[in-house]
């Protein structure tokens, strides 16, 4: 992957930089140009709460070539306080004591790397509180 | 818009194809469906395909394929909505017809899975890369949350799904086309081994190969030219957001209720006058979700629905008679085509040992990625 493609979603990977529509009260990540709901365009800028609950999940056991070596690992739509929903992996867990509603806190990651010399892409994850 | 039907068709025996390679397989396809048809002109070629150039790095399949078809010069283009595809080339083949642009026109689907090591990173383009794929999940990854949530919301039991694909194995067997000909039981399902939890390898279709086309005209040259027309009385596409987590609902897919309303509203019928349905069980989950948001069951009955039989060759509307994905085999962008072949032939009587009796509106749905893409045509006996 050519490291200007990571190196652009760094706002949203590293500090959960969207935004949201005050006529919808709808969060975007990432950010988006137009809202789907109501087409307005001047969208506020936001950070998302790094608290949230699992909406579901599952445990990944035949995984894309990037997270082989990571097998199995849980993956989870999580939604924050505020509402908005994103997809990331769990961590420092026990996979079999997952559950659906389990709050959860999005934690700063390693997600992946590029094999022994490429880059190292950061990102979130979340943690069971 | 004039009236288009389907005049004829055919398709290749799924499968892992080693021997066959794509233009190969196309080319055997579309010879057999233009034979079907008695046609001796094609104004237009439209190909689905997902993902040559990830497979088998080749695009520019339009101009590929007419010209190993002999057909070189007529207008010929690929069209792609992931895993869609053959459903959006047969709509474009519709509204090339009903138009008036064209007269006769050759719709084909094809998917060569077998000569790549990328086939999970392959299908994973169809989700979001930046903000699905880049954490880690996969296609059987996004159907295993929608699954996990449908059980938790609606009692489906792990059991439902199992029979979803001990059914569609049970019609592959009598589907000559299939790439599965030979009956699962339900402990077989639950034993085989976990892909994503809960699902598990025998809940997922299988990587395979294939092709399928049909030949489409207006009724009226159909009727003319003394051929068998299968009228396509609605013709209906919609789309929702590419990531799951951003729809406002997870176990209900929005662009499978939008089609089917359209489509439905295009038509003149409803659910209740369907005969038979063939859709996209990219995963065993995804038939149940999929009859439900297509109007044949209440929400979260799809799957007692399976467990009481009512989805068999002989249930109150039979789903998948041609074995579905998860036994004929998910060749990607040949699906969508391969299910409107299948439509043709059980509405033509020719769909042998599975032959549904009496058979006069058939439906067929076919979606792409999470359900991003939808796309819904209704058919009929003229």
């Amino acid at each position: 992957m050519p490291t200007q493609r990571h190196w652009r979603e760094i706002p949203q990977r590293y500090r959960l930089e969207g935004n949201f529509c005050p006529d919808c009260n709808r969060y975007f990540l990432p950010p988006r140009l137009v809202c789907p709901g109501c087409g307005r365009k001047e969208l506020t800028p936001k950070k998302l709460s790094r608290k949230g609950k699992i909406v579901t999940f599952t445990v990944i056991r035949v995984p894309p070539k990037t997270q082989e070596l990571k097998t199995p690992y849980p993956v989870a739509i999580v939604e924050t306080e505020e509402g908005a929903r994103l997809t990331c992996q769990v961590c420092d867990c026990e996979p079999s004591e997952l559950r659906i509603g389990q709050e959860v806190e999005i934690v700063f990651r390693e997600v992946m790397r590029e094999g022994k010399t490429g880059v190292i892409m950061y990102g979130y994850k979340a943690r069971p509180v | 818009m004039r009236e288009v039907a389907i005049i004829g068709c055919g398709m290749i025996r799924f499968g892992e194809l080693w021997k066959k390679s794509l233009r190969t397989m196309f080319v055997e396809a579309a010879l057999k469906a233009i034979d079907d048809a008695g046609v001796d002109r094609i104004d237009a070629l439209y190909v689905g395909c997902m993902t040559s150039g990830l497979f088998v790095e080749q695009e520019h399949l339009g101009a590929l394929l007419a010209d190993y078809l002999g057909l070189a010069p007529i207008p010929a283009i690929r069209l792609e909505s992931a895993c869609a595809s053959g459903g959006v080339a047969l709509r474009q083949g519709f509204l090339d017809i009903g138009s008036g642009n064209s007269e006769v026109v050759l719709v084909g689907g094809v998917e060569k899975m077998t000569d790549t090591d990328r086939v999970t990173d392959g299908l994973a383009s169809a989700a979001d890369q930046e903000y699905e794929v880049f954490h880690g999940v996969t296609f059987p990854g996004l159907y295993a949350m929608i699954a996990r949530l449908h059980m938790e919301h609606y009692g489906t039991k792990r059991e439902d799904l199992a029979l979803v694909a001990v059914k569609n194995h049970k019609h592959g067997t009598m589907n000559p086309h299939a790439h599965f000909q030979r009956e699962i039981t339900v402990d077989q399902v639950l034993a085989s081994s976990l892909v994503a939890d809960p699902l598990r390898l025998l809940d997922c279709s299988p990587v395979s190969d294939g092709a399928a086309c049909v030949v489409l005209s207006s009724l009226e040259w159909a009727k003319a030219h003394g051929k068998t027309p299968v009228k396509i009385i609605a013709s209906a596409m919609a789309t929702d957001t590419l990531a799951l987590h951003q729809r406002k609902e997870i176990t209900t897919l929005g662009s499978v209720v939008e089609s089917g309303r359209k489509a439905y509203a295009m038509a003149g019928v409803g659910p209740d006058q369907i005969d038979f349905a063939e859709v996209h069980d990219c995963f065993t989950i995804a038939e149940i979700v999929v009859s439900e948001d297509l109007g044949f069951f209440k929400k979260g009955e799809g799957g007692k629905a399976v467990r009481e039989g009512l989805t068999g060759l002989d249930g109150k509307i039979p789903i998948n008679p041609s074995g579905g994905l998860k036994a004929k085999g998910h060749p990607v962008g040949a699906t969508g085509v391969a299910q409107a072949v299948e439509a043709y032939l059980q509405l033509t009587g020719r769909a042998e040992k599975r032959q549904i009796k009496d058979a006069r509106i058939g439906l067929i749905q076919n979606m792409g990625g999470s359900g991003a893409s939808s796309v819904v045509h209704i058919l009929e006996v003229v």
